[in-house]
């Protein structure tokens, strides 16, 4: 029995992320506009369903039943991959991320399942690879579509994101060196247990408290990867019409903007792990991790979303100089000394 | 298992592969893709063999011929780009000023 | 059994995709053929053991260079520059080059798979000889690079920053200050 029962529940687990993540990106839409609408002081949408709930339902209906336009001089093979490579990429780079403790589902299984899609022992690499070919849809998608203003907004998206590339990577290293490990899982459970600051009071041993200028770092560059926030010049809807997704409509638009909603939760995912101790918090059992672990998701959501529509955007070039002659140097000396201090205490 | 001969064979393949794209493609860009065909056949023969001895040299190497053909890459699309602003093709026939 | 089945998958994807970047004329398409074939190889380096070469693959290869081809591609405008100036017919079908190209290319084949299974037992499975373990630690692995290879490692650093330098002054216009 039990042999047959293990897949199936893997099955199920894997059935349920690949929902939750799409279901994720619908409450996402409606979320942003209502957040937005509260903090410009009016309601968001407030018409379809109580308070606006059901609006995402109305705004998928919308974009299914638009009509499915293609350029002349597109690509015929690119126009439809890029959106295909973006939405792809999104929901792969989730694979690796664990988003709970060992658990035996309260005895059900005899031997606990880990709650994630698949425990690699390199999954801090492999998110940073699939969010790296996540650059291909952009870009692709500006180049297919054959039109200047798309084929700009392509451009630079890509090289923001491989600018910005760098600070990311390099911060992780920083974690990397304080766990002693590549695999997401293992850098969660070293962030297990308190330290008692003068001797009284617990303070969780999350990587947050001893490496905050590589959290700042890490999320800076986390929401240039993602094109979000000050940082979505390449998408601006007031600059560049709408950017490498002008000639887009239907189903083929609505993949890029889950795309980023789902980078978004990915991003946020990883920054848990890494940063805010993932699934531990004091008091709460582990078979209940994965409750604290959306939590801890729904809170960087918001802080996205609350920079978005609290701070203006850069412009390109600056955009660009932050990137290069600011961050990525900042993150560099974050790495030196943290190694520096790895070293310091434990030898 | 997979015997090792499978991945000598396949590697040999692609490095062919990668060596007539060299010789038969008119197009700059096409032939420095068809060298890193060739690049990666021998990166998978280092690993095919690293892994068969049974110790981490063959992936130590492959760590840096990979960044060697990053720079590698990265110097010869310059090369191109300085060409194609003088000629204006891409065609390495063009580029015969110093035949005889 | 399982084994075999990827193994072949990823062989016939990754000389699929390399056979058709050699023979596409659209160099776009070529570039993305390429991304494809080193996929494949990712994969089978995994099946090699070799995890951190196979993500190093994928980041490196498909994720930086690639990306650089394609920017070159999209500056040059290259598709409609393929070289349809200087000769009418796609190399590939013109005949004298396809014969004697496909025969050098199955010589090579041949003289290379002959040479490389000189090793004395060919045949064994990949792996028999140790297990995985010691094999793809990451943590050996740095060990050994930033030891017994420091050398090595800080020459292709320089030999990194000597190729960004190069390049950047290689592509600039003329008459720029």
């Amino acid at each position: 029995m039990e042999p047959y029962i293990r897949p199936v529940v893997i099955g199920v687990m894997i059935f349920i992320v690949f929902n939750a993540l799409i279901i994720a990106s619908a409450i996402l839409v409606l979320a942003e506009r209502k957040i937005m609408g509260f903090m410009q002081q009016r309601y968001g949408p407030y018409l379809v369903g109580p308070h606006g709930m059901l609006q995402p339902i109305a705004d998928i209906l919308k974009l299914v039943f638009k009509e499915e336009l293609r350029p002349k001089g597109a690509d015929k093979w690119l126009f439809t991959l890029a959106p295909i490579l973006s939405i792809v990429t999104a929901f792969v780079a989730f694979a690796t991320v664990p988003f709970g403790a060992e658990t035996t589902l309260f005895g059900f299984l005899d031997e606990p399942i880990k709650l994630g899609i698949a425990d690699v022992n390199v999954a801090v690499l492999v998110v940073f690879a699939v969010t790296s070919m996540g650059v291909y849809g952009i870009v692709l998608a500006g180049w297919a579509s054959n039109s200047k203003y798309s084929l700009f907004g392509g451009l630079r998206a890509s090289a923001q994101m491989i600018s910005y590339e760098l600070a990311y990577a390099t911060s992780l290293a920083a974690v990397i060196l304080l766990a002693g490990s590549l695999s997401l899982r293992e850098i969660v459970d070293a962030q297990q247990g308190f330290w008692y600051l003068f001797g009284v009071i617990p303070v969780p041993k999350w990587y947050f408290f001893v490496q905050i200028p590589g959290f700042i770092i890490y999320v800076i560059a986390g929401v240039a990867e993602t094109n979000r926030a000050p940082f979505d010049f390449p998408e601006a809807e007031q600059e560049l019409v709408a950017g490498y997704n002008t000639e887009y409509s239907s189903v083929r638009f609505a993949l890029f903007p889950q795309a980023e909603y789902i980078n978004m939760v990915t991003m946020s995912a990883v920054a848990t792990d890494l940063y805010l101790g993932g699934w531990h918090f004091p008091g709460v059992p582990p078979a209940f991790g994965w409750i604290v672990f959306l939590a801890k998701v729904s809170v960087f959501l918001f802080v996205y979303i609350w920079m978005r529509w609290t701070v203006p955007r850069y412009r390109y070039d600056q955009l660009m100089m932050f990137g290069w002659k600011y961050l990525f140097p900042a993150s560099v000396l974050n790495l030196i000394v943290t190694a520096a201090l790895v070293l310091y205490f434990n030898a | 298992m997979i015997p090792l001969s499978y991945y000598l064979i396949l590697s040999a393949t692609l490095f062919a592969i990668g060596a007539a794209g060299v010789f038969m493609r008119r197009n700059l860009i096409t032939i420095l893709l068809s060298v890193e065909i060739m690049l990666n056949a021998v990166n998978l023969t280092f690993v095919a063999f690293g892994r068969y001895a049974g110790d981490l040299d063959g992936q130590i190497i492959t760590f840096f011929v990979m960044t060697v053909a990053a720079a590698e890459a990265a110097v010869g699309l310059a090369l191109v780009i300085a060409l194609f602003r003088h000629r204006e093709s891409l065609n390495p026939d063009a580029f015969t000023s110093l035949k005889w | 059994m399982p084994e075999t089945v990827t193994f072949f998958l990823f062989a016939a994807l990754a000389i699929g995709a390399s056979t058709l970047v050699i023979a596409q004329r659209n160099p776009m398409y070529s570039v993305l053929l390429l991304i494809a074939s080193f996929g494949a190889l990712s994969g089978l380096y995994i099946q090699l053991e070799a995890p951190f070469v196979a993500v190093a693959q994928i980041i490196i290869y498909a994720g930086a260079i690639m990306v650089l081809f394609l920017f070159v591609v999209m500056l040059l405008n290259a598709p409609k520059e393929d070289g349809a100036d200087w000769d009418r017919l796609h190399p590939l079908r013109q005949p004298g080059v396809a014969r004697w190209g496909t025969l050098l290319a199955v010589l090579l084949i041949v003289q290379l798979a002959s040479a490389l299974m000189a090793v004395r037992e060919y045949n064994t499975p990949v792996g028999a000889q140790s297990d995985a373990a010691t094999v793809n630690s990451v943590a050996a692995m740095g060990r050994s690079i930033f030891t017994r290879h420091t050398f090595a490692f800080e020459a292709t650093s320089i030999l990194i920053l000597v190729a960004m330098v190069g390049a950047v002054v290689l592509a600039r216009r003329e008459g720029d200050q």
